[in-house]
């Protein structure tokens, strides 16, 4: 986890740069188009058990449309629930008040060692930098999780964090920092972690976790893996600390019996995953096992600014999925670092100009060729690509660029005024006699352009001219 | 029927044939064509941009060309989507909402019109050789336009539909976004331009000549030329 924003170069030009060098990284490209043709199969596969998928994504938009419409009641309900079993809810208005929170937890517990769960809420409060710097190791069961960890990144794709690495990198990586002997075999690797691991389950007294999903009716936290690591860390240290974001309520038990399939294939392409555990508090009289205490982190972080803007409210929908990220061809050509921010891809772009401020990440709803299919896979029919023309719209309002102000200025007189503009053809075609000395060239005027594509010509007679000299 | 023609700027500066081959197409099938000369630019650049105030300008210059017109047909996907989905959108609360929407619901693609307007799927065209489609993705998805170009190809004589992978994804042109982030739009036009040389197809057909001119000239400048025809040019052969 590196810090982000604060020092360096501003997020749009750390953006382009790493776009640039990414877009000709044709070995990443390779990677990331292969790594991604195993989900669609299995994606389509899983997508067929369904009755209907349409039919599916009505409903799960209509139960988050519910839900988030109602957030006020769903959370109140939540934490009522969950605290009569023992647990302690922290209401977060921002990164700062979480972080406080789960610190003030870790020293009045006398806590020595914490192990982690998968969660992107604690990358959006970036809980780790701040557990170290107060001089708490931390440690992330996650396998993918772990292994950016260990290499000191941000989490590549909000589901699959190191989908950016092939074995060979992950066997070097282990060989360097933990001494194992190289291997090409995913299992041996897994046990190279795992072994790592269990040492570190035993030692911990405190474990954090994500949420998938809050049940408000029955207040539960529902979270979903394959690795059953989140069960670990959720039940042998004593005190359990879950994150969640305010948007992650479903209103009642029995919507999970949509969600939980369908995060999973949009997801992950599985039918369901490996786990699916509901936590319900910390330990009650008469049990054996689970933690003694039980910390819910409600997090809020700008999300009701969100949702108090109607047109783009439903980018609360949101079960991170990842879904978008998949099958957006921005994402697969300039890969999930280039984002600079803890969501990648559609939703990201979407979401971080509200919850990190427009005019600094305006550039995430301008990098997109609006082709929506990220709107098409969203399983909770989130309206994506047109939040991205929303936040453009709303950055040009808001802080318009003068050039681009003068440019469509010109750009409307001239649209207006048809015989100019026919005009504008016509000095088009004697304008484009001269575009071979420079073509390519630093002084070429469409250099964004025919630095990888040819000059498309102005024809001899335009429609207009050819249409009028057929009438007569 | 009486159809007006909605050539967007780009095809009738860079393209006109191919708004000469769609009006021969419906021609041919019996019907009166005109082209409202006023008509310019549906005033995209400006609305993806964000500019929303001028784009209204600019659009609301085509409502008073199209005034007065039965049934427009756009020779583009993307401009016809503008029209058809978003001018709605941007007039909305404005005085000329009612016009914007009257004219949105009087709007279709080419390929639409022909196969669920006119109900016809052969237009008793010839255009011997492979071709691969590509889907524009305003056409694809604002429009819901998978299948008309489809089904209109399949009764193109001597003509073989070879479909590239993942046919779907987007080529990378985008409008603006191709040169405000060339380097994205370059790699995307990469990808989609392997996946139609894979095909082994001898020409390249869409209906948006927006992504023509991205895709055709990629592929020229690789030193892999191959031919792109609008979906029009391709059923005004006989």
């Amino acid at each position: 986890m590196s810090a982000t924003a604060s020092q360096g170069p501003p997020p749009s030009s750390a953006f382009r740069a790493s776009a640039r060098r990414f877009t000709r990284d044709l070995r990443h490209r390779g990677l990331i188009q292969k790594a991604l043709s195993g989900y669609y199969t299995k994606r389509d596969e899983n997508k067929s058990r369904f009755q209907s998928w349409q039919g599916a994504r009505d409903l799960a938009a209509e139960i988050k449309f519910e839900a988030v419409n109602h957030l006020d009641r769903h959370l109140e309900e939540f934490a009522s629930r969950i605290e009569s079993r023992g647990a302690k809810v922290h209401w977060c208005p921002d990164a700062e008040a979480a972080r406080s929170a789960i610190l003030a937890i870790a020293r009045e517990n006398n806590v020595r060692s914490i192990i982690k769960s998968k969660s992107m809420t604690s990358e959006e409060i970036h809980l780790n930098d701040a557990l170290e710097s107060a001089g708490y190791g931390v440690f992330e069961s996650d396998l993918g999780e772990y292994i950016v960890q260990l290499r000191h990144e941000a989490p590549y794709h909000l589901v699959f964090p190191a989908m950016h690495l092939t074995r060979g990198e992950i066997s070097d990586l282990f060989q360097k920092e933990l001494g194992s002997e190289p291997t090409d075999s995913p299992e041996e690797l897994t046990m190279i972690a795992r072994r790592v691991m269990r040492k570190k389950f035993c030692e911990a007294d405190m474990g954090i976790s994500g949420a998938n999903f809050g049940v408000a009716s029955t207040g539960m936290i529902s979270i979903t893996e394959n690795e059953g690591n989140a069960r670990l860390t959720t039940a042998l240290p004593r005190i359990h600390v879950a994150i969640m974001g305010i948007e992650k309520i479903v209103p009642r038990m029995s919507d999970l019996a949509l969600f939980l399939p369908m995060l999973a294939t949009a997801g992950a392409g599985q039918a369901l995953t490996c786990y699916n555990t509901l936590f319900a508090g910390p330990r009650q009289p008469g049990e054996t096992d689970g933690p003694e205490q039980f910390h819910v982190i409600l997090l809020d972080n700008r999300r009701t600014a969100l949702l108090a803007d109607p047109e783009q409210r439903d980018a609360l929908h949101c079960i991170r999925c990842g879904a978008c990220l998949n099958v957006c061809p921005i994402f697969k050509n300039v890969g999930g670092h280039s984002y600079g921010t803890t969501y990648q891809g559609p939703i990201g772009s979407v979401i971080t100009p509200h919850l990190r401020g427009l005019q600094s990440w305006k550039h995430l709803s301008g990098a997109s060729s609006l082709c929506g299919a990220c709107t098409e896979a969203c399983p909770v029919k989130i309206d994506l690509h047109h939040h991205l023309l929303q936040n453009r719209r709303n950055a040009a309002a808001q802080k318009p660029l003068w050039y681009e102000r003068l440019a469509f200025a010109g750009f409307q007189f001239l649209m207006r005024n048809p015989a100019l503009y026919a005009l504008s053809l016509k000095l088009g075609r004697l304008g484009q006699i001269f575009h071979p000395l420079v073509n390519g060239s630093p002084l070429d005027p469409a250099r964004a352009w025919t630095s990888s594509r040819s000059l498309p010509k102005l024809a001899p007679r335009s429609f207009r001219e050819k249409w009028k000299a057929r009438a007569k | 029927m009486k159809i007006s023609l909605f050539v967007p700027c780009f095809v009738d500066a860079i393209f006109p044939d191919v708004g000469m081959a769609a009006a021969g197409v419906l021609e041919r099938l019996g019907h009166t064509v005109d082209f409202p000369e006023k008509q310019t630019c549906c005033g995209q650049p400006p609305f993806n941009t964000g500019m929303w105030d001028p784009a209204r300008e600019v659009a609301r210059h085509q409502l008073r060309a199209f005034d007065g017109v039965e049934t427009l047909v756009s020779l583009s996907g993307s401009c016809g989507a503008m029209i058809k989905v978003f001018y709605p959108q941007l007039f909305a609360g404005d005085r000329d909402e009612k016009s914007a929407c009257d004219l949105a619901s009087r709007t279709h693609e080419f390929s639409d019109f022909l196969v669920n307007i006119l109900k016809v799927e052969d237009v008793g065209a010839r255009f011997p050789g492979r071709a691969t489609f590509h889907d524009g993705c305003h056409g694809l998805r604002e429009l819901g336009l998978k299948t008309p170009p489809r089904k209109l190809l399949a009764n193109v004589r001597g003509l073989e539909l070879i479909e590239m992978k993942e046919a779907e994804t987007c080529c990378g042109f985008g409008g603006m976004f191709s040169v405000k982030f060339p380097m994205i739009s370059t790699a995307m036009g990469e990808v989609k331009c392997d996946s139609l040389i894979e095909t082994g197809a001898d020409f390249l057909v869409s209906n948006d000549s927006s992504c023509l001119m991205h895709i055709g000239g990629m592929l020229e400048k690789q030193g892999r030329p191959r031919k792109c025809y609008h979906l029009a040019e391709i059923l005004a052969a006989t």
